[in-house]
């Protein structure tokens, strides 16, 4: 292994560090008049390396090719789906993002220097091998996600969303770096292949609590129940750019993080951490079905529906095979088309002053005057709910089908009876804006980027998304095949 | 004889008080960026006794990268405080409401 092939391996990371690097010194230099050129670098940069993780795809089929730097950090096929998945999302919040805080009194040039501080951290936790790695990409992408979601300075409720984010997320960090070092203590390693072979020799009470604080703590992170509280206000609090944000690429990155540490190091003890999961994919279901009843902001709205979302993706984990991993990435896809197509169309409902709109009372009678949004957030709200002619349906139904291949037949039909109490408040979405009076005067029209990222996620959940089962069915299965043996 | 068992038992606890003193705090913010140091200070230390325990290294350069994320951590959750402080003029923790659902 060569300094070389690592530094090759790392290319898209490294590219994109020296990028935000060049940025800060720009930002710094030319002060905010510079914040849109700098955002369409960063735009640029982004989908640069998004097209140079799907070129690691193919080549990192073979097992030894993909490793970097003695093993902290695998280039495989798992990591780079997740990457490319992480950094298009990153991207497409970007596009939508200079309008929102344009209207605020102004946008900053470290907003996207800041995203892309984020989105290598994230591009990290889904490649690292080893648990230092892990642990620096996962503070990376943290650290600047507090920052982010405290970003407009002024406002109150963005302050305290980041003081809120950062209190717990610092905490969620200091559980899995306590679960981290018990793993080191009783493994002596912290490298997953290391940590595999040891706890196949011997798995100790102290290593068990390990494993329970390092699952606890990043189930913190893609706010799973019981560690959900927080979510609902920092979505509410932050700027909604960055919220679409927060729900989309750091999800991804977290249940990449998720899967590879459940089911590579502690591949030999899914006895011991099945039964969390499964605990936790019910809870995230119905907290995330019946928590959204009853909201009034849409963006609070939005975040019980991403904890719900999230059960089902861990149901897919659950399932703990090679076609339960692919389903889980199949569903993550979908549910980032989703979630950034939403959130969107929820920034493209300003009144005629430029204000953002957030409750259901400002989408009121919404098809009357804004028929084609009106229609995009129905394929969206349907999808989300998982009706069948759309995408959405698709990753529940991979998702229960590796469930049920399992032999977790209850844990599926569980899941099927609760998403049906999911689907009354996307439905309520929907009857406000197709049936009530309208209440107040909406903007007409929105800038065509926003159209186009809204028309891509809508185009992907559109009947035509099933033209891409099969490929995403290959993909996923190969990136399954990185590290868990098919069945 | 100080052996590996009391360095485990001291972390476990600075680790509770840690979780405990962002929990049960009531007063202020800044008690609460306490608790987290002390969080990542038990982590610390469980480490470096491991790592002396099993003849390792890795535990120790694994410590100087918790330090130094410590400080970044640190530095980021003060200077969100400030920006708190300013917009709301108060950083008691009973204050911290305006978001609820």
């Amino acid at each position: 292994m060569s300094y070389a092939t690592s530094l090759y391996l790392t290319a898209a990371e490294i590219g994109l560090s020296i990028t935000a690097l060049v940025l800060l010194l720009l930002a710094a230099w030319n002060g905010d008049r510079s914040a849109r050129l700098l955002t369409i670098i960063a735009v640029a940069a982004l989908v640069g390396a998004a097209i140079f993780s799907i070129g690691l795809f193919d080549r990192s089929a073979s097992e030894v090719a993909g490793r970097a730097f003695g093993d902290l950090y695998r280039a495989d096929a798992f990591g780079s789906f997740g990457k490319v998945l992480i950094y298009l999302a990153s991207a497409a919040v970007l596009i939508v993002t200079p309008r929102f805080f344009t209207q605020l009194g102004g946008y900053r040039a470290e907003y996207p220097v800041l995203m892309l501080f984020n989105a290598v951290g994230m591009g990290i936790m889904v490649s690292a091998t080893d648990l230092m790695t892990l642990y620096i990409g996962l503070e990376m992408s943290s650290l600047s996600s507090y920052v982010l979601a405290s970003f407009l300075r002024q406002d109150d409720r963005s302050s305290e969303a980041g003081l809120k984010y950062f209190v717990l997320g610092a905490l969620a960090s200091g559980i899995i770096l306590y679960g981290v070092s018990l793993v080191y203590g009783f493994t002596g390693s912290t490298n997953y292949d290391g940590i595999r072979a040891a706890f196949a020799l011997d798995f100790s009470t102290g290593a068990l609590f390990g494993v329970v604080f390092v699952l606890a703590g990043v189930a913190f992170k893609i706010s799973a129940v019981p560690f959900h509280m927080w979510t609902p206000d920092v979505y509410e609090g932050a700027p909604t750019p960055v919220t679409a944000f927060f729900a989309s690429a750091p999800k991804v990155a977290a249940m990449g993080v998720l899967v590879r540490i459940a089911m590579d190091p502690f591949a030999g003890e899914v006895d011991a951490w099945r039964q969390i999961i499964i605990f936790a994919a019910l809870a995230s279901i119905v907290v995330g079905a019946l928590g959204a009843i009853g909201q009034q902001n849409l963006k609070r709205l939005l975040a019980y529906s991403s904890i719900n979302n999230v059960g089902f993706i861990l149901i897919g984990l659950a399932a703990a095979t090679a076609a339960g991993v692919a389903s889980v990435l199949t569903y993550l896809t979908i549910y980032v088309a989703m979630v950034i197509g939403s959130f969107t169309a929820l920034l493209m409902l300003r009144d005629p002053a430029g204000q953002n709109l957030e409750t259901f009372a400002d989408i009121a009678g919404l098809s009357t005057r804004r028929p084609a949004l009106a229609w995009c957030l129905l394929v969206l709200m349907f999808s989300l709910a998982g009706i069948p002619p759309l995408f959405g349906f698709w990753g529940k139904f991979v998702v229960f089908q590796a469930a049920v291949q399992a032999d977790l037949v209850a844990l599926a039909a569980i899941g099927i009876a609760a998403s049906v109490i999911g689907a009354f408040y996307y439905l309520k979405f929907i009857k406000v804006m197709f049936f009530d009076e309208p209440t107040r005067d909406v903007e007409t029209s929105s800038p065509v980027s926003h159209w186009a990222v809204l028309g891509v996620c809508v185009a992907i959940l559109s009947p035509l998304g099933y033209l891409l089962t099969i490929p995403l069915g290959e993909w996923t299965a190969q990136a399954a095949a990185s590290f868990v043996a098919a069945m | 004889m100080i052996g590996i068992e009391h360095y485990i038992v001291v972390s476990a606890i600075l680790f509770v008080l840690g979780v405990l003193g962002i929990f049960l705090n009531r007063k202020n913010i800044i008690v609460i960026l306490m608790a987290i140091e002390l969080i990542l200070l038990s982590v610390n230390l469980q480490l470096v006794a491991f790592s002396a325990f099993l003849g390792d290294l890795v535990g120790q350069v694994f410590a100087m990268f918790v330090l130094t994320v410590a400080a970044g951590e640190a530095a980021v959750g003060l200077a969100i405080l400030v920006t708190y402080f300013r917009s709301r003029g108060t950083i008691a923790v009973d204050d911290v409401d305006r978001l609820k659902g």
